[in-house]
C-alpha cells in the first residue's frame, strides 16, 4: 500500500510542477508532510538542505531520500519511476510527432518562436542566481568568480566541469577563510 | 557497427554523469551543461534543435533535467538508451542522498561546504548568461533585428511584468510560431504588390 501511495505522492507533485524540479518542492512538501506524513516539517528541510548542497536534479534527490525513508529500496525505486517515467514519456512521444514533420514551416516557426521565450527565461534565471550567489559570498566575491569563469570559458575553452570544480576548491579552501 | 553503438552507449553515460556530478542548482540551471555534452562535445545534435527539444521540455511538467536525459538517451538509441541515459543522470546522487543523509547536519552546517555552493553559483550564473545569448542571437537571426527585439520585450514583459506562468508564455509563443511563416509569406507577397 505503501509504495502505491508513493507513486501517488510524486506523480501528482511533479505532474502539477511546471518549471522543472525546483517548482515541484513545494507540492511535494504538500505530499510529503502534510498529506501522508512520511516526514515531519523540520526534516523535510534538512532533506531539501541536503539535496541543494548535492549536484544533479532536486526531484529525484527527494524522491531517493523519501522514497527510501518510507519505503525501503523498493519505495526508492517506486518514488524514482513515478518522479521521471510520465514527464519522460509525454517528452518523448511529443519529440517523435515534431521530428517528424520537422521540414514543415510550422514545426520551423515553432522552434524559432520559442527562441525568445528561452533567452529571456535563462537571463532571468541568471540574475536570480547571480542574487544567490551574492548573499551567499558578497557581491565582490561573486562577480571576480564569475569573471574568471567568463574568461576560462569563453577565452580558454576549458570544459564547465573543470571549471565548477575549480570554483568548488577556492569556495572550499579559500572563502571560509577570508572573513 | 557494434564497436559503435559501444561507443555511443558509454559517451551517453560519461555525459549524463557529468551533468549529474557538475550540475548545481537543480534542473533548470544544468541545461548549460546538457548543451555543452550534446552540442559541441558528442555534436548529437545542433544548437538550434537543442533549443527546441529543451522548449519544449519546458512547455511539460515535470523535472527538466530527467525529461532532457531520457530524450537525449532515446534520440541516440531508442528507448533503452532512454533509460540508459536518465539512469547515469540520477543514479550517483540519488545513492549519495541516502547514504548521506546521517551527515546532514555536519554538511548543512560547514563553512567549507557553504564556501564551495557559494563559489559555484557565480560560474553556474556565467553559463546560464551563455545559453542566453545563444538563444538571442539565433532569435535576432530569424526574425531580424526589429521584431526579434520585439519579441523579446513581449516574453519580458509577459514573464516578468505580468507573471504568467513560463509554460503558458512558451505555449502562446509555439502558437505564434505554427502560423509564423505562413504570415510572413502574406506580407512579403502585399509588399511587393504594393510596389509593383
Amino acid at each position: 500500500m505503501i509504495l502505491l501511495y508513493l507513486f501517488i505522492a510524486f506523480f501528482l507533485a511533479n505532474l502539477l510542477g511546471y518549471g522543472g524540479g525546483p517548482a515541484s518542492i513545494p507540492l511535494m512538501f504538500e505530499e510529503i508532510v502534510n498529506r501522508y506524513q512520511w516526514l515531519t516539517s523540520d526534516e523535510f528541510s534538512n532533506v531539501l538542505a541536503l539535496a541543494n548542497a548535492l549536484p544533479g536534479p532536486i526531484a529525484t534527490k527527494i524522491a531517493a531520500y523519501v522514497g527510501f525513508a518510507a519505503g525501503g529500496w523498493p519505495g526508492f525505486i517506486v518514488a524514482h519511476a513515478a518522479t521521471i517515467v510520465p514527464s519522460a514519456l509525454a517528452m518523448i512521444l511529443l519529440m517523435r510527432v515534431l521530428r517528424k514533420y520537422r521540414q514543415s514551416n510550422v514545426v520551423k516557426g515553432i522552434s524559432l518562436a520559442v527562441q525568445p521565450v528561452i533567452c529571456i527565461l535563462m537571463v532571468v534565471l541568471t540574475f536570480d542566481i547571480i542574487g544567490d550567489a551574492a548573499a551567499q559570498i558578497g557581491w565582490l566575491q561573486s562577480l571576480a568568480i564569475a569573471a574568471v569563469a567568463f574568461l576560462l570559458l569563453t577565452k580558454a575553452k576549458v570544459h564547465p566541469a573543470l571549471v565548477i570544480v575549480a570554483s568548488f576548491v577556492y569556495g572550499g579552501l579559500v572563502i571560509p577563510f577570508l572573513g | 557497427m557494434e564497436k559503435e553503438t559501444t561507443t555511443q552507449y558509454r559517451q551517453l553515460a560519461l555525459a549524463m554523469l557529468r551533468t549529474g556530478l557538475f550540475g548545481f542548482g537543480g534542473g533548470p540551471s544544468v541545461m548549460p551543461l546538457f548543451r555543452v555534452e550534446a552540442v559541441d562535445t558528442y555534436k548529437w545534435m545542433d544548437n538550434e534543435e537543442f533549443g527546441e527539444t529543451l522548449a519544449i521540455a519546458n512547455t511539460l511538467p515535470g523535472p527538466v533535467a530527467t525529461k532532457m536525459a531520457a530524450y537525449l538517451g532515446y534520440r541516440l538509441k531508442g528507448w533503452t538508451g532512454a533509460c540508459w541515459a536518465t539512469l547515469w543522470h540520477i543514479f550517483p546522487t540519488s545513492v549519495a542522498m541516502v547514504l548521506l543523509f546521517s551527515l546532514v547536519d555536519a554538511i548543512s552546517g560547514s563553512e567549507v561546504v557553504a564556501g564551495m555552493i557559494g563559489a559555484v553559483t557565480p560560474v553556474i550564473a556565467v553559463l546560464l548568461a551563455q545559453m542566453a545569448y545563444d538563444f538571442g542571437k539565433k532569435a535576432v537571426k530569424g526574425f531580424g533585428w526589429v521584431f526579434g527585439i520585439l519579441t523579446f520585450v513581449i516574453a519580458f514583459a509577459a514573464l516578468q511584468g505580468f507573471d504568467v506562468h513560463p509554460g503558458f508564455v512558451i505555449i502562446a509563443f509555439i502558437i505564434y510560431g505554427v502560423f509564423h511563416y505562413k504570415l510572413m509569406d502574406k506580407w512579403r507577397s502585399r509588399q511587393k504588390g504594393e510596389s509593383s
